[in-house]
């Protein structure tokens, strides 16, 4: 049976051209690059090679490029660097629907004595910028808000708001976990201050992340010991993967365009092919800002899980933000904080695509997916 | 993703004696769409008491609708009294277990049934099952006598087990120290509390905190009794006050500061303040 992948905002196929990338590292260049030989040396130069290109990506200097291990421990590094180094400030700002690795670090600080506004969004999952406005304050120690949200894929105007925050004078964080490679920006001409991102989002491995830091931006390591990236994280760098990332994120830069456009596309297609296809579904977010390549539909009394067990029988790999799938009981924070009804949130099915889905697999399960919401639905006690 | 049965798949993607039974006498309906599973379970119960058909509609996850799935072949050919006795776990060992996170769904299963043969025995409707008791869960309207009767049939010690079979305490988490009595009740032992951090405040944070409490709760309490309070330094845990009013000349000043100002401040500021006289 053939795998399709409609997952891809969990993680993403690496690129045989990253893994190729990656390969000599792993064998005959196992070198340490902050050693004198030139063996290592030559390692050296190849992570800043790496740094160079991602920072082309992101349109910053490759001195503003930290490279860590996760988006998680990146986000933990943002938040816990701009509350050291404003001690004064007791302030955070952040929204209902980061994500955990933002989310349960915020509430980590509040059970420390921190003030943290979690702002609401609206039925399509928009964020009121009044709201924020008004919750912006001198004594704000950092603002953290995700760039687009990997549930519904909504993009927020973070570049507007965090040109809000510097002129109150408060750090701007945005987690573009999601964003990076599907929404073109140039750091250096925003106000950002830091930025997160993870390599398994971007067709590199798992086990790659990136800190973007503004130059000027006073910075406290999270992680203490050796001098590695410049003083700012300790730990021999994790070197195939560093180049892995370099090449991911030039492959990510030459193909933004083309996949923005053609993944879209794909997107749309399978979307309104579901949409026309199966009776009683919407989508959840906001479709006039999204992301290229998600897509969240919300079928009217089905629940996910089983939505997802009988897709997997035909090789279809999504996910749903039905209570069951988390292993928690209630339906995913996100949908809940959007106040998206009962009776469609334990029905949602998030599917995300990437570079590598083809038209054929998206026909596949507009033809299949009718019958699975028909079969669940016979079952249900709820007809109506 | 879940590590489920053979048998739960088994039953999922083929479910046995799906759907509404016409000629059902008995039906038992529990769960709802907010609680994201609801099993409507139809039997047919003849002259002499036996169980000769039964079908099901269920909304819900995979183990939801196996364990409706299962719970048809185990009741069929049964007789009422018979069916009775099947308890959740019986239901979940005919799956091969569930996991843990899923127990509910057979507890949802066996409350179906009963329901069903409540109404066919002619007792009072209930429509999800949640009539008795006292409502302990308000997210998922779960009682303290199906909570006690899951720690029962299932042996269940701690707040997460009564969760995961129960899904009380599942939501909001309101309800868990009320979970936690009740489990205190059946286990005959002292409640376990739940240590609840709470956050640490800063110097400015407490002597705001401390103000703001003696303006709003503890000044108003003296005021109507004559008397008056001013703060007069706060260091570290120690808060100095002044009484005044009728409060300076009382005798019982001594017990004012101690069980109205000292309780209040620990309540509402932090536990181990000391309220002190200046």
């Amino acid at each position: 049976m053939k795998t399709i992948y409609l997952d891809n905002n969990a993680t993403t196929a690496v690129a045989p051209e990253v893994r190729d990338a990656m390969l000599p590292y792993l064998t005959e260049l196992y070198g340490n690059p902050s050693s004198m030989h030139t063996f290592g040396g030559q390692v050296g130069r190849a992570v800043e090679d790496a740094r160079e290109k991602m920072a082309a990506l992101l349109g910053a200097q490759p001195e503003e490029i930290l490279f860590t291990s996760c988006g998680s421990e990146s986000d933990n590094t943002a938040i816990w660097s701009a509350l050291q180094t404003q001690p004064e400030k007791r302030r955070i700002i952040t929204t209902r629907v980061e994500h955990p690795a933002i989310l349960n670090v915020c509430q980590y600080w509040e059970r420390q004595g921190y003030h943290v506004t979690y702002l609401g969004v609206d039925g399509k999952g928009r964020l009121d910028l009044d709201e924020y406005a008004e919750a912006l304050s001198e004594d704000t120690a950092l603002v953290s808000i995700m760039m687009a949200n990997n549930e519904v894929g909504n993009i927020y105007p973070v570049q507007r708001m965090a040109e809000m925050a510097r002129e109150k004078g408060v750090l701007f964080h945005t987690d573009a976990v999601q964003a990076v490679g599907k929404v073109p920006f140039r750091l250096s001409e925003t106000a950002i201050d830091m930025l997160s991102l993870s390599g398994h989002k971007l067709h590199a491995p798992k086990g790659i992340g990136v800190l973007y830091i503004r130059k000027g931006v006073r910075f406290r390591p999270f992680l203490r010991g050796g001098h590695q990236e410049r003083g700012r994280r300790a730990g021999t760098e994790n070197v195939p993967y560093i180049i892995g990332m370099g090449e991911a994120a030039r492959l990510a830069a030459e193909n933004m365009e083309a996949e923005r456009r053609d993944v879209a596309r794909l997107r749309d297609r399978l979307e309104s092919g579901l949409l026309k296809a199966v009776p009683d579904c919407m989508v959840n977010g906001d479709v006039e800002n999204r992301l290229p390549n998600t897509s969240n539909i919300a079928f009217k009394n089905v629940e996910g899980e089983a939505i997802l067990l009988m897709l997997d029988r035909l090789g279809i790999c999504a996910s749903s933000g039905s209570a069951c799938t988390s292993g928690s009981l209630e339906p995913s924070h996100v949908l809940r904080a959007m106040g998206v009804p009962f009776n469609y949130a334990h029905g949602s099915v998030r599917l995300s695509l990437s570079r590598y889905t083809t038209e054929e697999e998206v026909d596949f399960v507009i033809a299949h997916m009718p019958d699975v919401i028909k079969t669940l639905r016979d079952l249900s006690p709820f007809k109506d | 993703m879940w590590n489920y049965t053979d048998a739960v798949h088994d039953h999922f993607l083929h479910p046995h004696n799906a759907g509404r039974l016409d000629d059902a006498n008995a039906i038992g309906e529990v769960g709802s769409l907010a609680c994201g599973d609801a099993l409507k379970l139809y039997l047919k119960i003849s002259d002499n008491n036996i169980i000769e058909k039964a079908g099901f509609e269920t909304f819900g996850c995979a183990s939801a609708i196996a364990s409706s799935s299962v719970l048809t072949d185990m009741i069929i050919g049964k007789s009422v009294d018979e069916a009775l006795k099947i308890t959740n776990k019986d239901i979940a060992e005919a799956l091969g277990g569930l996991p843990k996170e899923k127990m509910h769904c057979s507890v949802m299963g066996q409350e179906a049934l009963e329901a069903a043969i409540r109404q066919w025995k002619g007792e009072p409707p209930v429509p999800h099952a949640h009539e008795e008791g006292k409502l302990i869960c308000k997210c998922f309207g779960v009682t303290d006598a199906q909570i006690i009767r899951a720690i029962r049939e299932n042996g269940l010690k701690t707040i997460e087990e009564v969760t995961n079979y129960t899904k009380a305490g599942g939501a909001c988490g309101d309800c868990k120290d009320q979970i936690a009595e009740i489990l205190a009740a059946e286990l005959k032992q002292q409640p376990l509390t739940e240590l609840k951090p709470r956050p640490r405040l800063t110097n400015v944070q407490r002597m705001k905190l401390i103000m703001k409490t003696i303006d709003e709760d503890i000044r108003p309490q003296l005021e109507a009794d004559g008397g008056s309070i001013e703060l007069v330094d706060v260091d570290g845990k120690r808060v100095i006050v002044s009484l005044g009013g009728r409060c300076a000349q009382c005798r019982a000043s001594a017990v004012t500061l101690h069980d109205l100002v000292q309780r209040l401040l620990r309540e509402h500021v932090e536990p181990d303040l000391i309220v002190e006289e200046a």
